[in-house]
């Protein structure tokens, strides 16, 4: 009895040490299995280690505008941003994300390879830090395709070969470079037609083949949940959902790992933080974006860690107890014809092809 | 004095959010708050000779462009001029680096070398696009908003294969009154039953009318996913019954016929309630008085009981219809291609474009059109017909 009442003691003495520092700090991300797998590889040795509590808010969806409005109303509420790259770049266009300096803010690889060399070609802009690689690809029913199934992603613009439904995603990103690549145009030159008007066209000409067959989706959840329903044939989504899909919830879906798209998620620190609240986001980062944490957290979910360095230390579902090595969509084998997505063309062009596509849809 | 506080409250959570949303679609200080000099420059410089500013122009967008790069917002004008000319946001971000680093005392000359770092400098019509867009009070946001643009020689309509909001504010007026249409025909006769029933039967049948209120929004929408899709409900019932066949499944989702289900469903009890409380007023004796002078059951209810019921009828549809014109959620869910409403372009471009001015245009627009729409209702039926109970 006696002993409890000392480490109860202690432990309030300590919370009100801690509670004086005001040792607290909100991060953002999408919620779900996602924030899962960060709270575990990330957010709780984080605490463990410095006794910062973590508070989770899910907004990363609407995390843009959101930021954009508390920089104007002078009051920054978040102190690191989970955001897709496009997301980042536009808010370090916008002046809202802080600049980072890789060789200063991160920690280098355990070889001592500089953390710009080791995160390599992900640092597309200069306020992001990235933690993982995803892929948009394609998931298709087995059960549904018949005794060939699909190899090539073309197979989404085959309703012969392939009858039924399909989905893609209600915007133009990564289903124009696909309509281009199936319609003949080499991949490294996609996003040179895709500049000009003509380009264009023809991209939206090749979707019109198949617009009739399209469920055009609008949130990560929708399409596999058409592929457990059965409502589609195939559809695109994110890699970690069919993961999801297949390994856990057991559903007769295959992957199509072919012309996968590469996109990233990471971390942004908002600018206009106070001084102390900038110090502890930039700890944070240099703890949650070293080798080991981006390698653990693809224990709790089938995305790539963003360091070249943490690919050798990938190991099994915590859960599940598989090799996660064969999921990760920078796996050899998966990332055997991929495609580059390229932000800098998308940041110039979006606007614009969007309101092309958006008026193409509803016609 | 006592309704100061609710009068300080509208005024700081209603009004004041209105009218900030109002001047956001003409504000357009950036360009001239970034670029001073340069704008000022510009002025003379005849942009329909189609050649290039001279060099007093390039030293005063070095100048500005040195404050700009140092206070990080050059990337901002970038995006903002993006908006209108594809292409200006990365010609800022990758411009910005190396003009930062220029000495503008020292290193001029600056045209050849700034044509150098972009050769999109070099093309007059970035220069014409700085110079439109330059004044701080702008009309530009509501000539997208109404899919034209504004260029150097005036007020222009968008290219056609880029025009579609016009066409998203036709449809969302057009599905908002069949909606409204459709409420009308299925609140009505639940209203009826509602008002004329015992107090104790009604009152049990009203809460099967609120259940829906207190389920999520989401919910409701994605249950009447379930219901419409083609391997849902209703299909699997059809086939089953044989009155389908398993390869014509009825397509009744992610188009129009969605939208107008769902959104039926989800604003039915903002038609039923309003039409039920004025029924409730209506004295049952008028209609026995009626019957009792030897009118048919149709005359008693169509000369009587129906003129009496109107005015729940038009709080209903106001209601319904007012809701409905900005709803974007059920639409985004279920809509598909051709069920979305204008208020899912307001939503793209509040969080995902960012171009704020757009979106506060398109919503002025909509604020203005229902002004509208409530002042025609006003003069043909008349707002003292309207009651809610």
């Amino acid at each position: 009895m006696k002993v409890t009442k000392t480490t109860l003691l202690a432990s309030a003495v300590a919370a009100v040490a801690g509670g004086a520092m005001a040792e607290e700090m909100t991060i953002v991300s999408w919620g779900g299995a996602y924030s899962k797998s960060q709270l575990k590889a990330y957010h709780e040795p984080y605490s463990e280690k410095t006794g910062v509590t973590i508070l989770n808010d899910d907004s990363s969806a609407e995390a843009v505008a959101k930021l954009r409005a508390m920089n104007e109303a002078g009051n920054i509420t978040w102190d690191v941003v989970d955001v897709v790259a496009a997301d980042a770049i536009r808010l370090c266009d916008e002046g809202l994300a802080m600049e980072i300096d890789p060789e200063v803010h991160l920690a280098a690889a355990p070889d001592g390879t500089s953390a710009a060399d080791d995160f390599g070609d992900m640092l597309v802009s200069e306020c992001y830090i990235p933690t993982i690689v995803y892929s948009t690809t394609f998931g298709y029913r087995t059960d549904l395709v018949g005794d060939t199934p699909p190899t090539s992603v073309c197979a989404v613009f085959d309703t012969d070969a392939y009858p039924g439904k399909r989905a893609l995603e209600k915007r133009p990103i990564n289903n124009m470079e696909w309509a281009l690549i199936c319609d003949g145009v080499p991949k490294d030159q996609v996003y040179d037609v895709l500049e000009t008007s003509e380009g264009q066209d023809q991209a939206l000409a090749k979707l019109a083949t198949i617009k009739d067959d399209v469920i055009w989706w609008s949130s990560g959840s929708d399409t596999p949940q058409l592929l457990a329903d059965g409502e589609i044939v195939m559809g695109s989504t994110y890699n970690g959902r069919l993961f999801s899909l297949i390994e856990e919830q057991n559903q007769p879906v295959g992957m199509l790992w072919d012309a996968q798209v590469f996109d990233l998620d990471g971390f942004i620190i908002p600018a206009g933080l106070s001084e102390e609240r900038q110090q502890r986001a930039l700890d944070y980062i240099f703890f949650a974006s070293d080798t080991q944490r981006l390698a653990d957290q693809a224990k709790w979910i089938s995305y790539g860690p963003a360091r070249s360095s943490s690919a050798p230390l990938v190991s099994q579902h915590a859960e599940l107890g598989i090799d996660m090595a064969p999921h990760m969509p920078t796996d050899p084998e998966n990332a055997k014809n991929t495609f580059l997505y390229n932000f800098e063309f998308w940041a110039d062009y979006r606007d614009d092809i969007d309101a092309k596509f958006q008026a193409w849809l509803a016609q | 004095m006592l309704v100061a506080p609710l009068l300080l409250f509208v005024l700081f959570s209603f009004i004041v959010p209105i009218a900030s949303m109002l001047f956001r679609s003409v504000e357009n200080g950036i360009v001239q708050d970034t670029l001073p000099l340069t704008v000022e420059a510009l002025q003379n410089w005849d942009e329909t000779t189609g050649e290039l500013p001279d060099e007093a122009v390039y030293d005063a967008f070095v100048r500005d462009m040195i404050v700009a790069i140092d206070n990080k917002t050059h990337t901002r004008l970038g995006s903002r001029l993006n908006y209108e000319e594809t292409g200006m946001s990365s010609m800022f971000r990758r411009s910005g680096r190396k003009l930062g680093k220029m000495d503008p005392e020292t290193d001029g000359p600056f045209k050849d070398q700034v044509i150098e770092i972009h050769d999109g400098w070099g093309d007059p019509n970035t220069w014409a696009v700085i110079k439109t867009h330059s004044p701080a009070v702008t009309n530009g946001y509501f000539l997208n908003a109404v899919d034209m643009r504004r260029t150097p020689e005036g007020a222009q309509s968008q290219p056609e294969d880029k025009q579609i909001l016009i066409k998203l504010f036709g449809r969302t007026l057009f599905m908002s009154l069949v909606i409204t249409g459709s409420c009308i025909l299925l609140a009505y006769p639940v209203s009826y039953l509602l008002a004329n029933l015992p107090m104790r039967v009604s009152n049990l049948l009203m809460i099967l009318v609120l259940l829906p209120f207190w389920t999520s929004l989401l919910v409701r929408t994605s249950a009447w996913k379930v219901m419409l899709q083609q391997q849902g409900v209703i299909n699997e019932t059809l086939v089953w019954l044989g009155l389908v066949a398993d390869d014509a499944r009825l397509v009744i989702i992610n188009n129009q016929i969605g939208t107008i289900v769902a959104m039926t469903h989800i604003l039915l009890p903002f038609m039923i309630l309003p039409m039920y409380s004025v029924m409730q007023t209506i004295p049952p004796t008028y209609t026995r008085a009626a019957k009792s002078m030897g009118a048919t059951n149709w005359t008693t209810f169509w000369r009587i009981y129906f003129p009496q019921s109107i005015p729940g009828i038009g709080a209903g549809s106001i209601l319904v219809f007012i809701l409905a014109i900005g709803y974007y959620i059920t639409p985004e869910i279920v809509g598909g291609t051709k069920g979305v409403f204008i208020s899912n372009r307001i939503a793209y471009h509040i969080s995902s474009s960012l171009n704020w001015g757009l979106a506060a245009a398109l919503g002025t627009i909509l604020l203005a059109v229902v002004m509208l729409l409530y002042w025609c209702y006003d003069k043909i039926v008349g707002i003292d017909n309207v009651k809610l109970g």
